[in-house]
């Protein structure tokens, strides 16, 4: 019986056909993919992206140079020198992020005290060279300013899980 | 007149296509028939194990997601309950219910990627289109739990990083019941399919008796017809409380691995709709202060939270002197992660077991005596994954 059934399936090529109307069939489906830069996937408020340095609404800066992002770090990507402000504060004077070395595993989020470094939604940040790269104080403060909104709003929903 | 016809030596790799990332084969070609496979291994070579020596136990995490980069969950899970061994903790039910869950995603996500990629190296190219969408869901589900696509991070010693968000847990089982006829059709389109048999029917076989003295594990061992699994053979979590079988294949040939693979799958999406339906609530990480961070709101109020907070993302934990070697069953076969403490926060020596490593040194056995074209069925049906081997 088995050797018929194989002999009519080789001569009938049931298999490929069968094969092959399923593939027919799937053009008629609705299609998964999205057109990317104009359409994108979801994102959940727990995503790691591009990183922000936030700032108090009153415009103060966060970070308090405590380290400890720069402890946790497991590819040490993060650099920070800090000495009181002229008001007496702790701030710090230096607070790079080496991009390429990043491996975005968000531990320096989970570290912060304060909420001050957090990696935003952001996931087009690709450059040419390394150096673009590099980021800066600067450069995290104004990702912050930039994406200020979206990053309190991730932040509010994920609060009960943190 | 006769000709005399030297044996040729060929390199399969590292940038070849169908060589699974940076394999490089050197291949001693009869004509058309391997004589000998030597693989050169090295080109991924991150020296994981000795940087895990200077990280503390917390930080060595993401490492193991950079092992096997396509099951990133289920390297953590070695490592964390090797962890947990040597501190003597036990994780809240609810935390294991979720790195079950997990692993088991973990163990789709492979598998789904094994059996499209294979069948791509083998010249079906549909499968890989279709089997990808369902990846793309199911890390979809990663990324909800742990922010990351991949790089999960999300299984820590001592429990997981966070409560799966509201909502998830039916998505999870909403998806799960429609994947088994995702697997129909990927099955429609090879199981029986003459092309795809050809390529990988009686294609390097290998008995139980060779399949252990080559140190086989994983789906590799069970086509040999050796129902050994690691979820069944020593329980850890919760495997003990679920049901599921193991299929084993009987010629240990590349079809057989297929087809193992595919039913393995079945199993997983039973074992998800299990976890999911059993879930209790609770904890999802164990609670002691000097080893999980505290929650955000308590860290902000409370002194002694803070303080917990800053020796643990600082210093981190201590973990008592000891070695253990702990292995789960990864999607590959027998992860095992053996750790030394001396007692300090760092580990003092990490030593990974991958279950990719025997199955290259098995390349040549396997390998003899086939034509070309069938080391790319071989290495494809072998799961390989630079990542790992090269660690």
């Amino acid at each position: 019986m088995g050797f018929i059934r194989h002999s009519v399936r080789v001569v009938l090529w049931t298999e490929l056909l069968s094969g092959m109307a399923l593939t027919f069939r799937t053009m008629f489906k609705p299609r998964f993919t999205i057109n990317y830069p104009y359409e994108k996937g979801p994102l959940s408020p727990r995503f790691r992206g591009e990183h922000a340095l936030r700032r108090y609404p009153n415009g103060e800066e966060r970070c308090i140079a405590c380290k400890l992002c720069e402890a946790i770090c497991p590819a040490q990507a993060i650099t920070i020198e800090a000495e009181p402000r002229e008001d007496g504060s702790r701030r710090t004077t230096r607070y790079d992020i080496d991009n390429n070395k990043c491996i975005y595993c968000g531990f320096c989020e989970e570290a912060c005290p304060v909420d001050a470094i957090v990696e935003g939604p952001n996931f087009e940040y690709s450059a040419e060279t390394r150096e673009e790269l590099m980021y800066d104080k600067e450069k995290l403060l104004a990702n912050g300013e930039r994406w200020e909104t979206q990053l309190a709003d991730r932040l509010a929903a994920d609060a009960p899980y943190r | 007149m006769e000709t005399q016809i030297r044996n040729y030596t060929i390199n399969f790799g590292p940038q070849h296509p169908s060589a699974h990332g940076v394999l490089r084969l050197v291949l001693e070609m009869d004509g058309e028939v391997i004589e000998r496979a030597d693989p050169h291994i090295g080109l991924l070579h991150r020296g994981t194990e000795k940087l895990i020596e200077y990280k503390s136990y917390l930080q060595a995490v993401p490492y193991f997601d950079r092992l096997d980069y396509v099951t990133p969950q289920n390297q953590e899970h070695a490592y964390a309950l090797a962890v947990e061994k040597l501190l003597g903790i036990e994780v809240p039910l609810r935390g294991q219910y979720i790195r079950v869950l997990y692993a088991e995603i973990g163990r789709l996500l492979n598998h789904l990627f094994n059996i499209c990629a294979f069948a791509m190296d083998v010249g079906a190219a549909t499968p890989m289109l279709w089997g990808f969408e369902e990846r793309e869901h199911l890390m979809e589900f990663c990324e909800r739990v742990s922010g990351a696509r991949m790089h999960m991070g999300y299984f820590r010693p001592g429990g997981v990083a966070r409560d799966m968000p509201a909502g998830l847990a039916d998505d999870i089982y909403a998806w799960s019941e429609k994947f088994p006829s995702a697997i129909d059709d990927t099955e429609t389109l090879l199981t029986e399919n003459r092309i795809f048999k050809q390529r990988t029917v009686d294609i390097s076989p290998i008995t139980a008796e060779q399949a252990f003295d080559l140190s086989f594990t994983g789906p590799n061992l069970r086509a040999a017809g050796v129902p050994w699994d690691l979820r069944k053979a020593q329980p850890y979590e919760i495997y003990d409380q679920l049901e599921f079988g193991i299929p084993v294949g009987t010629h240990g040939d590349c079809y057989d691995r297929y087809l193992v693979r595919i039913l393995e799958m079945r199993e997983s999406v039973k074992l998800l709709q299990q976890c999911l339906e059993k879930m209790p609530a609770g904890p999802v990480k164990v609670d002691d202060r000097k080893i999980s961070p505290p929650s955000r709101s308590e860290m902000k109020d409370s002194m002694e939270a803070l303080i917990h907070h800053f020796k643990l993302f600082s210093e981190g934990y201590r973990v008592p002197a000891g070695e253990t070697y702990t292995a789960v069953e990864a999607p590959k076969g027998e992860f095992g992660v053996y750790l030394v403490s001396d007692g300090t926060n760092k580990p003092y020596r990490c030593k990974l077991r991958t279950p990719g490593f025997p199955f290259l040194q098995a390349v040549n056995f396997l390998c003899k005596g086939h034509m070309l074209a069938d080391v790319v069925s071989v290495i494809g049906s072998l799961d390989i994954v630079f990542g790992e081997i090269d660690r």
